[in-house]
């Protein structure tokens, strides 16, 4: 590096006003007055009364309490690869795999455990799932009286599912059954019961 | 793919207000409350006084005047803290208002009306709360500390000439003032100065590192922070001939309607300051400091006792307050230059002057609030720097000024009357004038970067770890 690329920065200086505080403390003064005086109709228009009425959310992309969901046959669409767990900065996701007593898969999860205190909501995991069993919806209100209740079990995710498949149906639902992804052969993505292996 | 708004439905939790939350939010049935609660007293009040005034008059005509000025001491001491109390649930309620619609929120608009009955949820809130006393705590200090908080906070109260005197109709007078000290303001700052002690216990007892570290802040804070106001107070002294009795001070105020804060702006300033650093309140939350120290010496008090603590803050305020009122704001007199209800000694002016002194509290702590929300937090070395280099120096010179206009015999007349002393009034305005500019001056020829740092400290010798030669890193 040569001398002339270095910039030195110093810090700005203070003026005489600003060490004084008091004109700046005036310029605070206008500032939070008309927050409080002049801007009640914004504040008004901007208020929403939280639990008679709720926020607008966009519902595809809201990131709030997760589900597992299920394929059309009923089944658990998970397919335990741990994709998810692994990609979980949070290490709040514990599956149990076990052999799949259905044909069309090897795995399928025993336990599929989410610790709802532990989850930082970052959607990791639904980025990471390759056949998009698990996705968070928008329902944010998580209320329960001890911690071993915020362990959802993977009856409670898919329980969530079917309470939210009608306000946010399932994303891409026949394509990924069967965790294929990319340019798989029609007949294999979208299997009927005759195509199904 | 469209953006898909929408909100879902409710999961239960609050759906439906219930009947209580109906009556109790509904601002008509709180209108008829508030017209019924301000009515009916006059209305009690004057029926009592049909029936029993005239013996009570009897009965008050009767009696030895040192006993009735006895038994309305008590009345005033039951009234003072009836209003303190009850201010200062009301001040909470105000605080968080104030807060939120600063900060564009709404605040607490649930329990009541306009969350006008949050307070009493706060209170039931408070005494229901588990009272935990940590382990190996100190405990007879522990329980002791908000006890010293509160009391300290309440006991200058008896000192503030609320109404100035009432004479009787029939001869003698009675003071509204409960205790007219000779020392008044020396009274005031000594217990002020006892103040720092429920805090240092609070801090000392919990043994907590953060409790430990809040309490020594806030002993450094105030310890620093009182000597501006004792020389505010010295400034004051000077002027009034000496007398420490605070409804002189006052008297003398409200005789020419020439009030201390326009003879000495700038020493109010400095006053006012220093009293938002003596109830610890942000911009100088130091001792509480959520930012650094959770909530720095009350962090381990729950229920009861950290209520007294928030007690003990607003009855601090309340006293500030009143303490500069009295000083610097012309006590219960309405408006300045005129001496409106100077020698008024009715018992209807007693009861207008009450009223003015508490409504110029109220108006002081409307600022504290305005300031604590809008002026961000001094770091300590900030704190301490604003003390001692800043304050105390402007401070002494314009005890020394003062001194040497008193020397010179530029001082107020208290029977020339407004007119009469507009020299005086210009001499000091001028000579405020005069050290402002020189303090604008100084700053303006010294420089500070925005942080805050001294850039004259001392370099730092840095002794290396091991003998040179032998692979230690030498920064000499």
């Amino acid at each position: 590096m040569r001398d002339e690329d270095v910039i030195e920065l110093k810090a700005p200086e203070l003026t005489a006003a600003e060490r004084l505080y008091l004109p700046q403390i005036v310029a605070g003064f206008r500032t939070t007055l008309r927050h409080m005086f002049l801007e009640k109709k914004k504040r008004d228009e901007n208020m929403v009364q939280y639990p008679d009425a709720k926020r607008q959310v966009r519902i595809d992309n809201y990131r709030g309490v997760h589900r597992l969901n299920k394929d059309p046959d009923g089944r658990v669409a998970c397919v335990a690869c741990f994709m998810c767990s692994t990609a979980c900065p949070a290490h709040c996701i514990h599956i149990e795999a076990g052999a799949s007593p259905w044909p069309d898969r090897e795995k399928y999860p025993v336990k599929f455990d989410i610790d709802e205190l532990r989850c930082i909501y970052c959607g990791m995991c639904e980025e990471a799932c390759p056949c998009d069993a698990i996705e968070l919806t928008p329902h944010y209100e998580l209320v329960a009286r001890t911690r071993q209740e915020m362990i959802f079990d993977k009856e409670k995710l898919l329980h969530v599912f079917e309470q939210t498949k009608h306000d946010k149906p399932r994303k891409n639902p026949a394509v990924t059954d069967y965790g294929l992804t990319g340019n798989q052969d029609k007949a294999v993505a979208r299997p009927t019961s005759q195509t199904k292996v | 793919m469209p953006t898909r708004w929408g909100a879902l439905p409710n999961s239960g939790i609050d759906k439906n207000p219930t009947p209580v939350d109906r009556i109790i939010r509904d601002p008509k049935i709180v209108a008829a409350v508030a017209l019924v609660m301000l009515v009916l007293p006059p209305i009690g009040l004057t029926a009592a006084w049909l029936a029993f005034g005239q013996p009570l008059l009897d009965l008050m005509k009767a009696t030895d005047p040192a006993i009735l000025q006895f038994v309305f001491s008590l009345i005033m001491m039951g009234l003072v803290l009836f209003i303190v109390i009850h201010l200062c649930a009301a001040l909470i309620l105000a605080e968080r208002k104030i807060s939120a619609f600063i900060q564009d929120r709404q605040g607490p608009n649930r329990v009541g009306f306009f969350g006008l009955l949050q307070p009493i949820a706060d209170g039931i809130k408070f005494m229901l709360k588990e009272d935990v006393t940590p382990a190996r705590v100190d405990k007879p200090i522990f329980i002791l500390a908000p006890c010293i908080a509160f009391v300290v906070a309440m006991i200058s109260f008896p000192v503030i000439p609320w109404a100035g005197t009432v004479e009787l109709p029939w001869g003698g007078t009675l003071t509204t003032q409960v205790a007219s000290l000779d020392i008044g303001v020396l009274y005031i700052l000594a217990i002020n100065g006892l103040g720092v002690y429920g805090v240092v216990l609070a801090g000392w007892a919990s043994n907590n590192k953060y409790a430990h570290y809040g309490g020594m802040r806030a002993a450094a804070q105030m310890l620093s922070y009182e000597i501006p106001i004792g020389l505010g107070v010295l400034v004051l002294l000077l002027v009034s001939s000496g007398t420490l009795r605070l409804e002189v001070i006052q008297d003398q105020q409200t005789a020419t309607g020439l009030w201390n804060v326009f003879l000495h702006p700038i020493m109010f300033l400095l006053v006012l300051t220093a009293n938002y650093a003596e109830t610890n309140r942000a911009p100088f939350d130091l001792a509480e400091c959520e930012q650094e120290l959770i909530a720095g010496f009350h962090t381990e008090y729950s229920s009861m006792k950290f209520a007294l603590f928030f007690l003990a803050e607003y009855a601090h305020m309340i006293i500030g307050s009143a303490v500069l009122v009295t000083l610097f704001l012309g006590g219960w007199e309405p408006l300045p230059g005129v001496s409106l209800l100077h020698g008024n000694n009715t018992w209807w002016a007693a009861l207008i002057k009450f009223h003015i002194f508490w409504g110029k509290i109220i108006g002081l702590i409307g600022l504290y609030m305005l300031v604590r929300w809008t002026v961000p937090r001094f770091r300590f070395d900030q704190l301490m720097k604003l003390a001692w280099k800043g304050m105390i120096p402007i401070a002494m010179a314009l005890v020394v000024i003062e001194g040497v206009l008193v020397a010179v015999g530029i001082k107020v007349d208290p029977t020339a009357g407004f007119v009469g002393n507009f020299g005086v009034l210009a001499v000091h305005l001028l000579v405020n004038a005069v050290l402002l500019g020189f303090i604008l001056w100084q700053l303006s020829r010294t420089k500070a970067p925005v942080t805050g740092r001294q850039d004259n400290l001392p370099e730092i010798e840095v002794v290396p770890s091991r003998p040179a030669g032998q692979g230690g890193v030498s920064h000499a």
